[in-house]
Formats: C-alpha cells, sequence, structure tokens
C-alpha cells in the first residue's frame, strides 16, 4: 500500500467521520442534560432533507443550512416538549421522531419533487465545497508532508473544519463553564439543580436544542457537501452508529472524536475494499460493507469496559414529596 | 452604636414567623392553618409522626411547593417565597433528608453550582475553595474540596450540603432529618457543628422523630400532628414523654412491656455460615448461633457487618458458599437452587430490611400486596390458575383491620399509605401466616411512633405465641427493648453474645466497633 492510498483512505475516514462526529456530539449534550436521544437518525434525516431541498429551491447552500437547522430544531423541540414538559418516555418518543422524520421526508419530497422522494441534485453554490488551503499545490512537491497536507489537511469543505472545531469548544463549554456545570448536573441529579434554584426545563431544554443543531449540522452535511443532493433514508443508520460511538466514548468529547474517526475509517475501508481476494477465495463484499456494524456490535461488547451513563438519563424529572 | 434602631428591630423580630399557612395535596389537607414563631439564633425543633406535614411544611419555607395560603415573614419583612431561588436569596438554607448532591462531581463543584460568579468556572471555584477553608476553620466542617462526592462518608457528605447553604450565605438553615443516615459519632459531632453555627447567630430549625435529640440540644420546640401545630414549648418546659404524647394524641409505651421469655426448642440454627460477594470480599465468616421458640434474638451492628447478607441467606433470596441452616433439625438448601418459596413452605416468614425494593410492589394496591408470595394457597386460588379475588380482598380487609392499617382502604396503592402503613402491610402479610420463625429487618425504620409501638407489640405477641424470631436493627434501643438474646455482628462475623437484660447500650455500641476486648 503506497502513500497515496492510504492518504486517500484517511482523507475519506475524515468525510465519512463528519457526519457521526456531529451526531455524536449532539448526543453528548442532551444525554448529559439527562435526556435519551434514540432520534438522533430521525433529525439528521429531516435537516438532510430540508437542507437539500432548500438548496436545490434557492442555489444556496447557506440557505440550504438554515433550513436544515430549524427543521433539525423543530424535531428537538418536538421530543423536548414529549420528555420535558410532558414527562414522557425518551426512547418512545425518540422512536417516534425516527418515523415521522423517515415518512415525512419521502411524503413531502415526492409531492413538492416528484423524483422518487430525491432532491433535484445540486451544483455549484448549492453545495458546500471544498476549500483549497493556501500553497496547497506549492508544498505538494515536498516528500510526504506535501502530499498530507494537500490530501489530508486541506481540501475538505468548511463543515469538516467545523465539526473538528466542535470538539475542543464542546470540552471547553462542559467542563470550563458555569453553562457546562449545570448541563452535567441536570443529568446526573436534577435534584441538586432544582434545590440550587436553577430550572431544569430550562436546562435541559437548552441542551435539546444544541442537539438538535449540532444534528442539523449532521444532516446538511449529508446532503449539501457529502452528496448532492438529498436521497429516501440518506442518514443510513448514523445516529444510531453515533450513538454507539457515544457510548465507546463513554459521554465525553475528545474520545468522541476518535471514536467517530475510527469508524469512518472502517466505513472508508469497506467502500475502498469491495472484495478482498486472500487466495482461497474473496471476501464477499456484503462482509465488507456489514464490517463497521460487525466491529460497532465486537467493540461495544468486548472493548468498552464499564460505560457509565450519566445517572437521571432517561427519566423526566418530577419533583418529590 | 449609631445604628441601635435597626438593630433594636432586627433584634426583636423573629427570624422566622409563618402566619397561617395551608397546603393541600388533592384532597389531603398536608398544612392547616399553621402559624410559627422561630428567635434569631436558636435552635427549634419540630417533630411529629410520619405523614404530619413538618417536610411539607419546610418545603414551602424553601420555596419547593407554593402555599394555598398564609405568609411568611423572615426578619420582621414579608416574604413571599415562590421558589427556591427566593428562598436562598432570604437567606434561607435546607439540608434535605436525602441529599441534592451530585455525586461525581468533586465537594467545589457541589458547593458552586447554582452560585457561581459568572459565565466561567476557573473563578467560582476559586473563591469557593478559599470560602470552604474559612468555613471549616470556623465551625469544624472540614472537608477535602477535591473529593468526589460518592467517595465521601454518609457524614461528610451532609457536611457538603451544609456547606452548600453557607456558601449561599443561609443564616437559616433547615435540617430534615439529618442523624437519621448517621452513625452516634457523626450525629454527636453535626450537633458539635450546630452548636458553633448557634454561637454564630444562625437560626437552625431540626426535624426529627428522635425526641432524644430534640431534649439534647433545641431551645425550642413544636410537635405536628395530622398537618396541624399542636403545641410549640420551650425545651426546658417539657420532656421526651409529653412531646412522644403530643405527637400521638395519646399515652405511648416508649418502653416495651414484655414477660420474661421461656424459650423452648431451637427452632432455627446457623452453623458456620460463610459467603463472600462477587468481588471475593468475605461477607459473613463463620456465623453460628440458633433462635429458640419462645425467643426473641436480636442481630445489632452497625449497618453493613453482614446483617443483610444474613436475612437474604436465611430467607432463600441468595445463596451461600459454605454452612448450614437447620429449621426444626432439618437442613434446608442454602445453595444456588434456594429460593424464598421453599422458604415459606417451611414455615419462615420474612419482612425484609427494605421494604419499598423488597418488601411491597409500590404501584399495587394493598390487598394485592397482601397476599404476595401466598398465592398458591389454595384460598387465594382458583381453578387454572385464577386468582379467587373477592377472597383475598376479603382477607386483605381482615388484616387491614387487626393491624389498624389506615386508611382502611384495600384498593389504595402502596405508594400511598405512610412508611408506617406499608410496613404494617407487610407485617400483616407475615405475621398473619403464623410462621414458626419470622426473619424482621429494620421493622421501624422510617416508621413513626405510633406505628413503632404497634410493630412491637405484634413481634413480642409472636414470642409469647412461641415462635422464634431473628430481628435484625440498626437501632440499639429498639434491640435492647425487644429482643431476650442478643449477637452483635462486626465485620461479617459474630463479635459476642448478650443477654438482652445484662448489658447496656455502651457495651454493645464496643462490640459494634469492633472492640470486643473491652468490651469483655
Amino acid at each position: 500500500m503506497d502513500l497515496a492510498t492510504i492518504l486517500q483512505l484517511f482523507d475519506s475516514s475524515l468525510r465519512l467521520a463528519t457526519p457521526l462526529l456531529f451526531a455524536c456530539l449532539a448526543g453528548l449534550f442532551s444525554e448529559r442534560a439527562g435526556i435519551f436521544d434514540i432520534g438522533l437518525e430521525g433529525k439528521i434525516l429531516a435537516s438532510a432533507f430540508a437542507a437539500g431541498a432548500f438548496a436545490a429551491v434557492t442555489g444556496s447552500a447557506m440557505l440550504g443550512l438554515c433550513a436544515g437547522l430549524v427543521a433539525s430544531i423543530m424535531m428537538s423541540l418536538i421530543h423536548g416538549l414529549a420528555s420535558i414538559t410532558f414527562q414522557g418516555n425518551q426512547i418512545i418518543s425518540g422512536v417516534a421522531i425516527n418515523f415521522l422524520a423517515s415518512g415525512l421526508t419521502a411524503l413531502i419530497g415526492q409531492n413538492w419533487f416528484h423524483q422518487g422522494g430525491q432532491t433535484p441534485p445540486l451544483s455549484g453554490s448549492g453545495r458546500f465545497q471544498s476549500l483549497t488551503w493556501p500553497l496547497a499545490e506549492k508544498l505538494n512537491s515536498l516528500p510526504v508532508i506535501g502530499p498530507i497536507y494537500k490530501e489530508l489537511i486541506s481540501g475538505h469543505n468548511i463543515l469538516v473544519y467545523v465539526a473538528l472545531l466542535c470538539v475542543p469548544v464542546t470540552w471547553w463549554v462542559l467542563f470550563r463553564t458555569r453553562f457546562g456545570l449545570r448541563l452535567r448536573a441536570v443529568g446526573e441529579n436534577p435534584g441538586a439543580v432544582d434545590t440550587a434554584g436553577i430550572s431544569v426545563t430550562r436546562l435541559r431544554y437548552q441542551a435539546v436544542i444544541i442537539c438538535g443543531i449540532l444534528c442539523g449540522l449532521a444532516g446538511v452535511y449529508l446532503s449539501t457537501a457529502m452528496a448532492a443532493g438529498f436521497g429516501r433514508e440518506m442518514s443510513a443508520g448514523r445516529g444510531f452508529i453515533a450513538l454507539a460511538a457515544l457510548i465507546f466514548a463513554k459521554w465525553k468529547p475528545v474520545p468522541a472524536l476518535f471514536t467517530c474517526l475510527l469508524f469512518g475509517f472502517l466505513e472508508a475501508v469497506a467502500i475502498r475494499y469491495q472484495s478482498i481476494d486472500l487466495g482461497f477465495g474473496t471476501v464477499p463484499v456484503q462482509f465488507m460493507q456489514a464490517l463497521p456494524y460487525i466491529l460497532t456490535v465486537v467493540i461495544l461488547a468486548g472493548f468498552v469496559g464499564k460505560a457509565i451513563p450519566p445517572k437521571a438519563g432517561g427519566r423526566p424529572y418530577v419533583k418529590e414529596r | 452604636m449609631s445604628d441601635t434602631n435597626t438593630a433594636g428591630r432586627a433584634q426583636s423580630a423573629p427570624a422566622i414567623e409563618l402566619k397561617g399557612i395551608s397546603k393541600a395535596f388533592g384532597p389531603v389537607q398536608a398544612n392547616k392553618d399553621i402559624s410559627l414563631h422561630v428567635a434569631k439564633g436558636a435552635i427549634h425543633g419540630i417533630v411529629g409522626e410520619n405523614g404530619a406535614g413538618k417536610s411539607t411544611l419546610m418545603s414551602i419555607l424553601y420555596g419547593f411547593y407554593k402555599s394555598d395560603a398564609g405568609e411568611i415573614y423572615i426578619n420582621g419583612d414579608l416574604t413571599p417565597i415562590p421558589d427556591s431561588q427566593a428562598a436562598i436569596k432570604a437567606g434561607i438554607g435546607m439540608v434535605h433528608q436525602h441529599f441534592k448532591l451530585v455525586e461525581n462531581f468533586t465537594v467545589l463543584e457541589n458547593v458552586v453550582l447554582g452560585a457561581e460568579d459568572g459565565a466561567m468556572l476557573k473563578p467560582s471555584l476559586a473563591k469557593a475553595r478559599d470560602v470552604l477553608t474559612t468555613l471549616a476553620h470556623e465551625y469544624e466542617l472540614d472537608v477535602d474540596p477535591d473529593a468526589v462526592i460518592e467517595d465521601l462518608s454518609v457524614g461528610h457528605q451532609q457536611r457538603v450540603e451544609i456547606l452548600k447553604a453557607l456558601y449561599r450565605q443561609a443564616d437559616i438553615l433547615i435540617l430534615d432529618e439529618p442523624t437519621g443516615v448517621l452513625t452516634p459519632a457523626e450525629a454527636d459531632h453535626l450537633f458539635r457543628i450546630l452548636g458553633n453555627l448557634k454561637a454564630e447567630g444562625k437560626t437552625i430549625i431540626l426535624i426529627t422523630h428522635k425526641l432524644r435529640e430534640i431534649m439534647a440540644i433545641t431551645d425550642s420546640v413544636s410537635v405536628m400532628r395530622r398537618g396541624e401545630m399542636t403545641a410549640t414549648k420551650p425545651t426546658s418546659q417539657t420532656n421526651a414523654q409529653e412531646l412522644a404524647e403530643l405527637m400521638v394524641g395519646r399515652q405511648v409505651l416508649l418502653q416495651v412491656d414484655k414477660k420474661p421469655a421461656s424459650p423452648g426448642a431451637a427452632l432455627l440454627r446457623v452453623e458456620n455460615l460463610s459467603v463472600r460477594d462477587e468481588l471475593g470480599v468475605e461477607k459473613l465468616r463463620n456465623v453460628s448461633f440458633e433462635v429458640r421458640a419462645g425467643e426473641i434474638l436480636g442481630v445489632a451492628g452497625v449497618a453493613g457487618n453482614g446483617q443483610s447478607e444474613l436475612l437474604e441467606i436465611i430467607s432463600g433470596i441468595s445463596p451461600a458458599d459454605s454452612g448450614k441452616v437447620l429449621i426444626n433439625g432439618d437442613a434446608i438448601d442454602i445453595g444456588k437452587t434456594a429460593n424464598p418459596n421453599m422458604r415459606r413452605h417451611r414455615g419462615i416468614a420474612h419482612v425484609p430490611e427494605d421494604r419499598h425494593r423488597m418488601g411491597l410492589v409500590m404501584s399495587n394496591m394493598a390487598w394485592e400486596n397482601t397476599f404476595l408470595g401466598y398465592q398458591d394457597d389454595p384460598a387465594f386460588e382458583g381453578s387454572f390458575g385464577f386468582m379467587r379475588r373477592e377472597n383475598i380482598i376479603e382477607d386483605a380487609k381482615q388484616k387491614i383491620e387487626r393491624f389498624d392499617i389506615r386508611p382502611p382502604n384495600p384498593r389504595l396503592k402502596a405508594e400511598n399509605f405512610s412508611g408506617g402503613n406499608q410496613q404494617k402491610i407487610v407485617l400483616a402479610r407475615e405475621i398473619e401466616r403464623n410462621p414458626d420463625v419470622l426473619l424482621v429487618g429494620q421493622p421501624t425504620r422510617g416508621v413513626d411512633i405510633g406505628a413503632i409501638e404497634f410493630i412491637h407489640k405484634q413481634i413480642v405477641a409472636l414470642r409469647d405465641a412461641g415462635k422464634a424470631i431473628l430481628l435484625v436493627s440498626v437501632e440499639l434501643d429498639e434491640i435492647l427493648s425487644l429482643s431476650d438474646r442478643v449477637i452483635v455482628m462486626f465485620d461479617g462475623a459474630v463479635a459476642g453474645e448478650r443477654d438482652a437484660t445484662k448489658t447496656n447500650n455502651k457495651e454493645l455500641g464496643m462490640l459494634m466497633a469492633g472492640m470486643a476486648g473491652e468490651a469483655a
């Protein structure tokens, strides 16, 4: 395997890890505040559709982004309303969000564009374009460093960099600010937050909205950056993989980055090596495609150690008598 | 003294004055027209049975609930308290019975939570560290500011709660059942802290049902009964007996009245019982004893010294590693195939230590709880495994009547009964089967005085009927007043055995602390 192949592999790992990272951090904010969110998948899908549709209609990726965020935040607020205000079951609400997004995107997409649920292909300013960093071409002649700079560091769209930036920002917010302290507290013991005179409801809504924004970015990335337009069910289980990554990372932002990169890498390998000849036979393509999921199960079952979720997670807060 | 006027007014005005506070939860009137004065710098006790409305009243004062009617005056000024934020502003701090701490946070983070100085944590934490050092020095409130809460003992966790209130500059401190979870030494330390706080001019409200504490440290005391404030007196002008009477509205026996035991043959015999937990830690080491017919054997000890394991093994909930348990001379299965149902058929009844977790199904109705575990009784089970519902409800009604369970409604959910009445439901279910051996764990934990007296009488009556009773309790007074013989458990082993009439708190306390040599 030469350097170019390895670089391409890492390059596509990063691209594939980006939506996972957004979604994983989204889940992190929500679950750290005590709201389990199995509906990441639905939010990503809703956002991907809204972004794809608006970018196609307006020709502007930025307007697509705004539409994607709005769609995802709306979904978040439904989840918040059900699980915070009405103290419903968070898992059921999350599952409902997934179904709702799946059905709505197909229905609206078909009625709007008549292309079997897809949105029209995007081009030009309708997509987030790759940014070429200064000197990328000039440095390319340097051995090793040049190609790494050009392939791996430069040449991604803005959302990839935003996702990477979100990791230190999340860490800083969570562990260095008043908001972060309260957010972590409300996921562990909302009673402590309530008796300290802070509104549990408000904090949890804030967390859920941040979750919506980050899921929105994941969806926007899928339909207007990674692909050129929305396709039915294009989130393809990424919301669930992100949840797995979140558990693997034990609800911490920096481990979340590495976990998402690992899952991205597995996916990149599966795409690149559709079938591997082992001499005595070939590994079927289906196995390679299933590999990331199989490894997810194996890793989660065996290698994580004890992952302890936020203590108050999944339970609505009710004042005790 | 340029400021004599305001100072004078502040001196004379009570720290807390409540006027006509009322609060109803649905049809239940939790507080009825309550008025209360607490002088500045005083320790004021509030006593009452479970469900008397003490906690509701304090929750209103702390802004957890809004009262339906009434006014609150703090230092003479009318102060509406719509939420906890307002209470904190008014200088009120509360130490809840169940601590409101974030367990995986450090002490510092818990203290700062909700009282941060700005959006960034660093300066707030630094300031809190300084303040904690000062407070620790001033009030004997030493806690390592960087320790994580879950690594601290209960006593230290409670100090963190007090520090939280003081950090918010509370002048009025409410403590709800503060000693329920403390060891005697920790409780003594707490009282020293309260004394220091009082010396600094803080006002303290102490909610408890331990009358000894009230007599020991309060300046004045109020009694609540059924949502009403029935009396307020200076502590020096009352005594424990009078307070107990005011609480329950009738004469109670603080001392259990019982005849000397006339024990017969050994009904329950335990030989060399040992068990390790999943981490390999020895929980029981060669425990042996016997309980004879017509005898109560008390098992004393600080919680966590093997008493729970002992009860679980004898009742068939969990297996032992080695040893024997004999009922009427026959060895019974204590391996992995043991189950509580087989025990019931052998005449063992079990009132578990934790009634919420093991004794009752809280969301089920009382009648459903009164036959749990005895479903296969032909009186309850009809053909094809259907329940004989009418029989069961009729039986539940009788149990409710005999055990004076209130309200006498078999269709009320278990969770809607008070602690004492829940315990009576469990006790009725187990005692009414007329077992040969009764295992009782913490029979009166969180139970009001009236019910304690009743429960004690039932246990003694069963003894007098010639049954063997194994009583596990962390309340030494209860062990001493009920038992005929006492064994003390320490670190999984029997540290000593005493005749209940020939021992005392001090001697048992030494055994409980692992100082067997000095006790002998």
